[in-house]
């Protein structure tokens, strides 16, 4: 079974986030790391391709300036080989056309049975490119999965609800999305590691594709960031020390706002 | 300026009309002229009635069968929207909201806006802010694109209030065909057990983090003082992670977001992730044994303190009060 999972890199998230002035869009300066979120999307394919007794794990990830230094990670964690697509059209991609571009990807990859996302992205967290990508190429989506199993040619996954959960499953070929902490990722090994530097990394522009300029980037956004502001702060009210009766301030507070 | 006619995908809960799809609906009156919604239920009777009591005109009704209802969601619009030509459609960052919007933007070939906390509308130009950087920067932005502009809100970001509007005329939409996006079947329903109120509606919310020091602690600590207070208990994602709550007790970004009279954190750190859930509550408690946590920069009342010692003081004081 070949299973094509997605990886953005991104910015550390412990760093603070920063808005470039000029493009209006977050920093991506220096060198970007694999999202968290997409770990355990790794971890997942990784497991599911082993179980299933064969196949391969393919990432895709569309960063700038070529970066690849958290697919290397990814690659070092067992994935076989990797398509990235980075050119200067892709600035200012909103989601659909990131989407765009993945679907694209996954025709290029060829072959593929599974397609594995994160719900959403660290940075970006609009959690949309799952459905997106499935729609893009016609296949079903299975969102906010908490636990996958392939067999019979379907998948099946627990869906996250606001109740609990949904059995839901599908025929292949599929996307799925898998919420953190589905599973355990890996550490790369030191093998790994050093395994990782030698894996092809496919590089492909816009055009390779089969995309033109204007379906991607800032044309294709068909929208604009008309102010960046503070939001207004708020403030903080008292703080006191705990000399063993701070309870009975809580109390008062309470009796203050009638909810006891 | 009004714009013409602004749409909300609706949702249900429990049986009921989800509150958030109540919240957009009630946002809607003020922004279009027309304000209608469409629902994908089994049974929209019995949830068309609110959603006309806040401002949907007509409620155009899915049955989504055994398929997921954000995908059916995407299908239906994508029908009606050729038909009945809406300038704004509203959508709930939630599950099945994303789901419908996501389809749907990739069907039409649309741009979308998603996250947004508000919405500015003059004539045909919207507006949408949304919070970033754990809600210190509010970016606003305006769709150039073709309509009908797509937007999606995080829950809370508008009050919901009956508008005394007429029960909502259902109108079937039948023969949607979601292709094979529609083979996703759902076999089977889990309901997890809840007590008191659900967290996004209840007044008073107590949340625990890593400072409960251990799992066994969050039972007596934060449960037992939500219940006493007839509240909801809360989570930071650190504890979920750990594994001592389910997920759908988690408050923040990637959790839920609540705006209760009284928010009481209790050995949280205050993570811009986690504040972004709950800043927005009315009051807030903090308890941490750190005087520099960063929850105590927006504590209406602070207490430095160990958690260990003062909640279990503060559970006592309740119960002798009889609440
Ligand atoms: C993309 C992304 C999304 C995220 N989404 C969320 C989200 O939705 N929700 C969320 O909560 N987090 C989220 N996080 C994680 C967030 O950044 C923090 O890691 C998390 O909120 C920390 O949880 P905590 O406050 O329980 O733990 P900590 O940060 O470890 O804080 C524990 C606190 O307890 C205090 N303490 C210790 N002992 C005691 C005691 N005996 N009595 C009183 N106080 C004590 C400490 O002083 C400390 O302040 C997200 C992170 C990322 C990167
Ligand atoms: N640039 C990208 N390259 C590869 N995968 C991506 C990219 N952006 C988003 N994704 C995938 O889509 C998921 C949802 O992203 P988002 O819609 O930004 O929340 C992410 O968690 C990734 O798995």
């Amino acid at each position: 079974m070949n299973v094509l999972v997605c990886v953005k890199q991104i910015p550390d998230p412990a760093v603070p986030g920063e808005l470039d002035p000029e493009t209006k869009t977050l920093k991506r300066e220096g060198k970007l790391i694999l999202d968290d979120s997409d770990a355990y999307g790794v971890e997942m394919s990784l497991q599911l391709a082993e179980k299933a007794g064969g196949g391969e794990v393919t990432l895709v990830s569309m960063a700038p300036n070529d970066e690849v230094s958290g697919l290397r990670t990814a690659l070092a964690m067992g994935a076989a080989k990797a398509i990235l697509v980075s050119d200067p059209e892709l600035q200012g991609s909103d989601s659909l056309a990131t989407a765009k571009v993945i679907a694209k990807a996954v025709e290029r990859a060829g072959d593929v049975d599974l397609v594995v996302t994160a719900t959403e992205s660290t940075d970006g967290y609009t959690g949309t490119i799952p459905a997106q990508v499935a729609e893009l190429l016609g296949w079903p989506s299975l969102t906010f999965a908490k636990h996958v199993e392939i067999g019979d040619g379907k998948v099946t996954i627990q869906r996250q609800t606001e109740a609990g959960y949904d059995m839901v499953e599908a025929p292949l070929p599929a996307v799925v999305s898998v919420t953190a902490g589905v599973v355990e990722p890996r550490y790369p090994s030191f093998k790994g590691i050093m395994a990782a530097k030698n894996k092809p990394v496919d590089n492909a522009k816009v055009a390779d594709l089969g995309l033109s300029g204007d379906q991607v980037g800032w044309a294709g956004a068909r929208q604009e960031i008309v102010s960046i502001e503070a939001a207004p702060e708020r403030q903080a009210g008292e703080k006191i020390e705990d000399e063993g009766d701070a309870h009975e301030r809580i109390v008062a507070f309470l009796e203050q706002l009638k909810v006891i | 300026m009004p714009i013409g006619k602004v749409w909300v995908f609706a949702e249900s809960d429990e049986g009921k009309a989800s509150t958030a799809s109540l919240e957009l609906l009630t946002k809607a009156r003020e922004l279009g002229d027309t304000v209608e919604a469409v629902l994908v239920d089994s049974s929209p009777d019995a949830i068309a009635p609110e959603l006309g009591e806040h401002g949907a005109a007509k409620v155009y009704a899915a049955d989504p069968g055994t398929s997921l209802t954000g995908v059916m969601g995407g299908a239906a619009l994508a029908k009606l929207i050729e038909e009945h030509k809406p300038d704004l459609i509203l959508f709930d960052q939630s599950y099945d909201g994303r789901d419908a919007l996501a389809r749907l933007s990739a069907k039409l070939d649309l741009p979308t806006l998603t996250n947004g906390s508000a919405i500015e509308v003059d004539g045909d130009s919207v507006t949408v802010a949304t919070a970033i950087f754990g809600g210190n920067t509010i970016v606003k932005t305006t769709f150039s694109g073709p309509k009908p502009f797509l937007a999606c809100f995080r829950p809370k970001s508008f009050a919901a209030e009956a508008g005394g509007g007429g029960a909502g005329e259902v109108v079937k939409v039948e023969g949607v065909d979601a292709g094979r996006a529609g083979e996703a079947q759902v076999t089977d329903h889990h309901v997890e057990e809840r007590e008191g109120p659900k967290l996004e509606d209840a007044e008073v919310v107590v949340s625990g983090g890593r400072g409960l020091g251990s799992a066994e602690n969050y039972e007596p600590l934060v449960e037992e003082l939500a219940k006493l207070l007839k509240g909801a208990s809360g989570a930071s994602r650190a504890i979920v992670d750990a594994g001592w709550v389910p997920y759908a007790k988690q408050v923040g970004q990637t959790g839920k977001t609540v705006k209760p009279k009284v928010y009481i954190a209790i050995g949280i750190s205050g993570a811009t992730q986690h504040m972004v859930g709950m800043k927005g509550s009315d009051n807030i408690v903090a308890i941490n044994k750190d005087a520099e946590a960063p929850i105590f920069s927006i504590a209406d009342l602070g207490v430095v303190g160990d958690a260990t010692k003062v909640v279990p003081k503060l559970i006592e004081a309740l119960k002798a009060k009889g609440g």
